[in-house]
């Protein structure tokens, strides 16, 4: 759909994130009672989201494979986790610290995303995943052996604590600026150098890209809202603790990017919205002896998913029962003379191999239509 | 010095032991289309190679309308006005065909755009991307690639995605258009249309075309002046039709 200039397909996530921020906050605000374990789960979902979003910029867009931004999340939270309690004496723990904090830990993570980025950007494939890796683990364990004083150490950072009932929407609000930045990125001259870098290197150097500038500058923004993503955990669990961070959760990231589809934001959103839900309902139902199945029954989703996704045995079971197409059988009846019309105008581009029943159905239009679609939408 | 587009003085690049290209002298007029030839393995895409940058010379410079461009970065040099294809072609196989293009005009003054304008949507932005469009498919139409626009590259015809690589190359207003090869792996009819669509290039876009291309007919057709490289050094250069008389190359070409 098209009005003017203005997609709609374009704004549709912030506008579904938008609403659901906008009812659940009016709720929240208005002193509708809503439960506590409910408001943890948007927090815990918004942070997946910017996480996700962030990590695809690097992983879907720019084609290089990150495993370090749980590292980069882990800054964010210590150093924010910090500036708010020294700040909270001081200027209150209101509104002003919370953004006080998201500003310096989004800014440490982008001087963090660019150190290790100079050098790492030299390197390619499996050497950049583990010098990410490397520095995730290196962060880690920098904060795990802080003094109780400055960084709490192994026991962890205590942060103070902010009104839950407000707090999920400033999440989503954040999410929605991650989007606002990240597809206005993607979606402009330089989201498509960066796009050209992933899919030839060379031929984007001999057109004139200046490939280490945009690797840096993607790396970076990535790195910057992984920091922020890091703030939002640190007020959202009132502890940091560096155990927390580990290449685990690096991965988990990379689980939610994957699943959702390479170079695909929407994807990601949808995926790591999932993989929370999933994770947090799996542990909330599975209590004392059933806790080992967690970790099991988890994975046999991931597999099924992936599976169902990309097994080429499958691939005329997905064809036929697609969502796409349900949705659409679904808005559309079968007896629509229009449709018929039109099938047998296309009589002679019709194989002969198909059964006459079929011929009529509109099946094949559909079909057509699917793949023109899928022809025409880049990314 | 500054009546030739290129001038190369005596170019050369060794790896190790192996001299892959040394002593080449080449001298392009404007508006030329110049044939650079050779059996298998003479050098060729080497020299290429060295005049985009890719490898950097151990011995000699070249000039690209007397400006010395040895020793620049690959996206440095074609800024200056050097755009090539590949030999194997090296398309952005997950965009547009629209895009492909899009992504050569990337660094046209005419649509400067930083890119926190382009984070804040400011009306320049706007502006330039749809300027970009509009010459994309200008280009585009050209070489009767629109109605295939919003295709993904990797599923057009292998003749098309020759003239898509082209069209992405003049995207980036060369002076100097290196082509690697463009007929290989055409049919007869495929490369008289393309003997056509250079001549018409070198024409419409002011431009000097150098390329390497084993098809003879294709050479003898197109070029006006070729060299003939054989093991790294020039053998033969001049006039198109002379220098494929001259025995060293039939030599070089047949044995004997």
């Amino acid at each position: 759909m098209r009005i003017g200039t203005f997609k709609l397909k374009h704004h549709l996530n912030y506008m579904i994130i938008a609403v659901i921020t906008i009812v659940f906050g009016i709720i929240s605000l208005s002193g509708g009672h809503l439960d506590s374990s409910l408001l943890f789960l948007f927090e815990k979902i918004a942070i997946s989201i910017i996480l996700a979003v962030s990590l695809s910029l690097v992983v879907g867009f720019l084609g290089e494979l990150s495993l370090g931004h749980a590292g980069f999340m882990c800054v964010g939270a210590y150093i924010s986790g910090k500036v708010a309690s020294l700040l909270a004496s001081s200027l209150g723990n209101g509104i002003l610290t919370f953004i006080i904090s998201l500003v310096v830990g989004g800014c440490v993570a982008a001087v963090c995303g660019a150190i290790i980025g100079i050098p790492a950007l030299r390197l390619r494939g499996d050497y950049l995943a583990i010098v990410t890796l490397a520095f995730g683990e290196i962060v880690k364990s920098i904060f795990q052996n802080t003094s109780s004083e400055s960084f709490g150490g192994a026991i962890g950072l205590s942060t103070p604590r902010y009104d839950k009932k407000y707090l999920f929407v400033f999440a989503f609000i954040i999410v929605i600026i991650t989007l606002i930045v990240v597809q206005n990125f993607i979606r402009s001259k330089h989201g498509r150098a960066v796009t050209a870098i992933r899919d030839n290197e060379i031929a984007a150097r001999a057109t004139g890209i200046n490939i280490t500038k945009y690797k840096l500058v993607a790396f970076i923004l990535s790195a910057t809202f992984a920091g922020i993503a890091g703030v939002l955990y640190s007020y959202s669990n009132y502890v940091v603790q560096s155990a927390k961070f580990g290449y685990n959760y690096s991965i988990e990231i990379l689980v939610m990017v994957v699943l959702g589809g390479m170079g695909s934001i929407n994807g990601s959103i949808i995926a790591a919205t999932l993989i929370t839900f999933l994770n947090t309902k799996l542990a909330t139902i599975l209590t004392g002896d059933l806790a080992v199945l967690q970790n099991l029954l988890y994975a046999v989703i991931l597999i099924i998913i992936v599976v169902y996704n990309n097994a080429p045995a499958l691939k005329n079971f997905r064809n036929q029962y697609n969502w796409s197409k349900l949705f659409r059988k679904l808005f559309k009846s079968k007896s629509d003379p229009a449709d018929i019309k039109d099938d047998t105008a296309k009589w002679d581009v019709v194989p002969t191999k198909i059964e006459m029943n079929e011929i009529l159905s509109i099946d094949i239009k559909t079909q057509e239509i699917k793949d023109y679609s899928e022809n025409g939408g880049n990314q | 010095m500054a009546q030739y587009v290129l001038e190369t003085k005596d170019l050369g690049i060794s790896f190790g032991g192996l001299k892959a290209a040394q002593n080449v002298n080449l001298r392009v007029s404007k508006n030329q289309i110049y044939g650079l030839i050779g059996p298998n393995g003479a050098g060729k895409t080497t020299i290429f190679n060295l005049l985009t940058g890719v490898y950097k010379p151990t011995a000699g410079t070249f000039y690209l309308n007397g400006e010395e461009l040895k020793g620049l970065s690959q996206e440095k040099i074609n800024q200056k006005g050097i755009a090539r294809t590949f030999q194997n072609i090296r398309l952005f196989n997950n965009m547009t065909v629209v895009r492909n293009v899009m992504v050569g005009l990337h660094n046209h003054p005419d649509f400067k755009c930083t890119i926190w304008e382009s984070f804040f949507r400011f009306p320049r932005h706007f502006r330039s991307e749809k300027m970009m469009r509009e010459k994309a498919k200008e280009l585009l139409r050209i070489f009767d690639l629109e109605d295939e626009r919003n295709n993904l590259a990797c599923n057009l015809p292998y003749g098309k995605q020759r003239k898509l690589e082209i069209a992405r190359a003049l995207a980036t207003e060369p002076k100097l258009l290196l082509l690697d090869e463009p007929a290989a792996g055409m049919n007869p009819h495929e490369t008289e249309d393309l003997v056509k669509t250079i001549k018409f290039i070198r024409d419409k876009f002011d431009v000097t075309i150098l390329l390497i291309e084993h098809d003879m007919k294709f050479v003898s057709g197109l070029c006006d002046e070729i060299t003939v490289l054989n093991f790294g050094t020039v053998l033969a250069e001049g006039e198109t039709k002379e220098t494929l008389r001259h025995p060293e190359v039939i030599r070089a070409y047949i044995g004997g």
